[in-house]
């Protein structure tokens, strides 16, 4: 679909980066200690910390990506809203604490607290750089791809907006500016959406039925039809008397109107038969057909009520099918599918597995909702933020204040995706459009302040993968693996170089990665960083045999392992390498079943042929309980 | 860095206390999850059956998950707040 530039919606986000610019300058304006920088002095109040939290965690993937799966797939998208809470339960109960207690700066602080083992540093230096980056490519990717539709300005252009600001965020007043710009962000995210689930309440639902036609109305009108124009598909093209070709779809209830793209094979895009353009572009999509008890409005709806009509009703979801026209043009055909809403509402739309006779289709699901639960804990932009509050109850406090965002924000979701769903506003192109376009069935005004809230929730999330980046490379790598001497100030000077190459780096990622379907990628840094970080630091808190080799190869054969059978896996088979799934050589996409327990497996093996620790962490807790 | 609240948090009993508090709630949770798994691959159906006001058991189940999160988060805090009675601790962290 074409989208209007929204002059206001550039206006709000100017006046954003604008306001969190001048707040990062003014932060910044007195020299800085390395505390500053890396912890932001370790003085961040917890409820300011738990915001944060919020705003460094609800990345462009939680917002756009989920409202987007909900209102195209149903509930399957809210899987990964509860996976993804669900994962700060780790966080609070088994890592907060620890973390607080035993680091400094960074996540290799920690699990090197009693060892003083370059091969951790190391280790962990390299899982956090791949996490973080595999992390990165899809914000900045998604910068790019919102730009084009909601400011109307070219992909590459979102990148440089996010990539500079970004950098000059970090440079600014590391930690400090980073956690603030978290902190606007997740409040104005979760302020609007909760502001948005009012309006889909009180708007309610209205029903819009689907409408079909027959063969024998269509050429009473004048048309040519021509049946299954497409081999075997269920599909009639007509042409009118001005030559405009229609795609009709064939169903048990007779023929449904479908929505077509078609590239020729000399370039030209034609929309629906015609060249697109303002007046001629793909119709929005996402309606009720049927509500309970037949009537055409339900007015206001309760938080309760929402969903038990949503249940009674027939939805008009839409899908796609690629199909080839005898001259050559490929031709991507959207059509409606009715179906009822209970399906909807229930497991299975998205995650066929779940419906699969065949159990590695199951383990599949298992094992992404394992990785979504232990990934969050471990990822090490969200850990570096237990380093800016001044103590171990702050850092607990935080993590409640930050559960408490996030699992409301995740509660709206279920309402701003089925909201989108049958707002009449979706475009059947881009799922990732969903949540702006639902704001847009509303007014203008909403929609800008909606599209710029997108657009800044990149800014928060790279902020935190760049701080992350920033301590590992020269915090664990610069000062403490290669040992180079440093003083408080080169502290902060190599902490703020390697922002800068890392800001430069992932812009140029943004830009190379433009074409690839990188959404999954945040699906592969939960699982990366499952795999390798979380067996480490639980062992360390709770084995008193662990050892640093034990630790080492833990951290790097669940890093390896995981992206190996990643690599391998049918998604990547089918999504990145354009081959059949069905060769992969691996029986289910998902690798944390598999290699979060390789991990552990890994550690314990390793700690048991290596020499016993002198002072082991988990034997203080121990001596300390008896 | 040597704050009563800071000492008190530092303190081995308490920093043992506390683990233990979050292990066992940590266990709670994941009885809670793995439930919402095992239903979402092998009982799947009775995930749709509506069950209060309406809603059906996911939309009831993924809903409360969220809100079992915050609640034993604020059990965590309460029993965290807590003094320990050994001559570790007094007062609270608060």
């Amino acid at each position: 679909m074409l989208y209007e530039t929204s002059i206001a919606a550039v206006a709000i986000f100017g006046a954003f980066v604008a306001a969190v610019l001048g707040l990062s300058f003014f932060l910044g304006r007195k020299g800085q200690s390395a505390k500053g920088y890396y912890a932001a002095h370790g003085q961040i109040h917890w409820a300011v910390n738990g915001v944060a939290f919020a705003g460094d965690y609800l990345s462009a993937a939680s917002f756009l990506g989920i409202c987007g799966m909900i209102a195209f797939s149903g509930y399957d998208g809210f899987l990964y809203s509860i996976g993804y809470l669900a994962g700060w339960i780790v966080a609070l109960f088994v890592i907060a604490e620890p973390i607080k207690r035993l680091g400094k700066f960074t996540f290799a602080d920690a699990l090197d607290s009693r060892f003083n083992s370059r091969g951790i540093k190391l280790s962990v230096a390299i899982s956090t750089l791949v996490v973080s980056v595999f992390y990165l490519i899809p914000q900045m990717v998604g910068a790019g791809a919102l730009v084009t539709p909601l400011l109307g300005l070219p992909h590459y252009v979102g990148v440089i907006i996010v990539g500079v600001v970004v950098t000059l965020i970090v440079t600014t007043a590391g930690m400090v500016s980073t956690t603030w710009v978290q902190f606007i962000k997740g409040s104005l995210l979760v302020f609007f959406c909760a502001i948005l689930t009012v309006m889909i309440l009180m708007r309610g639902f209205h029903a819009t039925p689907l409408e079909t036609t027959t063969a024998d109305a269509l050429r009473a009108a004048g048309s040519t039809v021509v049946d299954k124009p497409f081999g075997d598909k269920p599909y009639v093209k007509s042409v009118d008397a001005q030559g405009v070709e229609s795609i009709w779809r064939v169903t048990d209830a007779g023929l449904v109107a479908t929505q077509t793209v078609a590239t020729a094979a000399d370039g030209a895009k034609l929309v629906n038969g015609k060249p697109q353009s303002k007046e001629n572009d793909l119709r929005p999509v996402g309606t009720i057909s049927a509500l309970p008890g037949g009537v055409k409005e339900t007015g206001a709806v309760g938080p309760t009520g929402f969903f038990s009509t949503l249940n009674d009703s027939t939805i008009v979801t839409w899908s796609s099918d690629k199909v080839a026209a005898a001259d050559g043009a490929a031709i991507t055909v959207y059509y409606p599918v009715p179906k009822p809403g209970s399906e909807l509402l229930t497991p299975g739309q998205k995650f066929k597995g779940l419906k699969s006779e065949k159990f590695t289709d199951k383990l599949d699901f298992i094992s992404l909702m394992l990785a979504l639960f232990c990934g969050t804990a471990s990822l090490p932009h969200i850990l570096i933020r237990y380093y800016t509050v001044k103590d171990q109850a702050s850092a607990r406090k935080s993590t409640i204040v930050g559960i408490a965002a996030i699992g409301f924000f995740y509660v709206l979701t279920l309402y701003l995706g089925l909201g989108a769903m049958t707002s009449g506003a979706m475009d059947p192109t881009s799922s990732n459009m969903a949540a702006p376009l639902l704001a847009h069935s509303f007014n203008d005004t909403l929609f800008a302040i909606i599209s710029a809230i997108a657009f800044t929730t990149v800014l928060g999330t790279v902020s935190g993968l760049i701080m992350a980046g920033s301590g590992a490379v020269a915090h664990d790598l610069c000062e403490n693996f290669l040992r180079i001497p440093m003083d408080d100030h080169k502290k902060v000077l190599y902490g703020k170089t390697v922002a800068v190459f890392l800001g430069i780096g992932a812009m140029i990622l943004g830009v190379l990665f433009k074409k690839f379907n990188v959404s999954f990628l945040v699906g592969w840094a939960f699982n990366i960083a499952a795999s390798a970080n979380l067996p480490a630091l639980v062992m360390l808190l709770f084995w008193r045999r662990t050892t640093k080799q034990g630790i080492t190869a833990a951290v790097f054969v669940g890093m390896i392992s995981s992206l190996a059978w990643i690599l391998l896996s049918g998604d990547t088979y089918d999504k990145v390498y354009g081959w059949d799934k069905a060769d992969s050589i691996v029986p289910f996409s998902q690798p944390g079943l598999v290699t979060i327990p390789l991990g552990f497996i890994t550690l314990i093996v390793v700690s048991l042929l290596t020499p016993k620790p002198e002072h082991p962490v988990a034997e203080e807790l121990a001596e300390s309980a008896e | 860095m040597n704050s009563p609240s800071h000492h008190h948090e530092d303190h081995p009993h308490v920093v043992s206390r506390n683990a233990r508090y979050g292990l066992i709630l940590f266990a709670v949770y994941v009885v809670l999850y793995g439930g919402f798994i095992y239903l979402s691959v092998f009982q799947t159906e009775t995930l749709g059956k509506p069950i209060v006001a309406g809603m059906n058991l996911a939309v009831v189940y993924g809903f409360g998950l969220i809100v079992a999160a915050l609640v034993l988060s604020m059990v965590y805090w309460v029993l965290c707040s807590k003094p320990v009675h050994k001559d570790a601790g007094e007062g609270s962290d608060s």
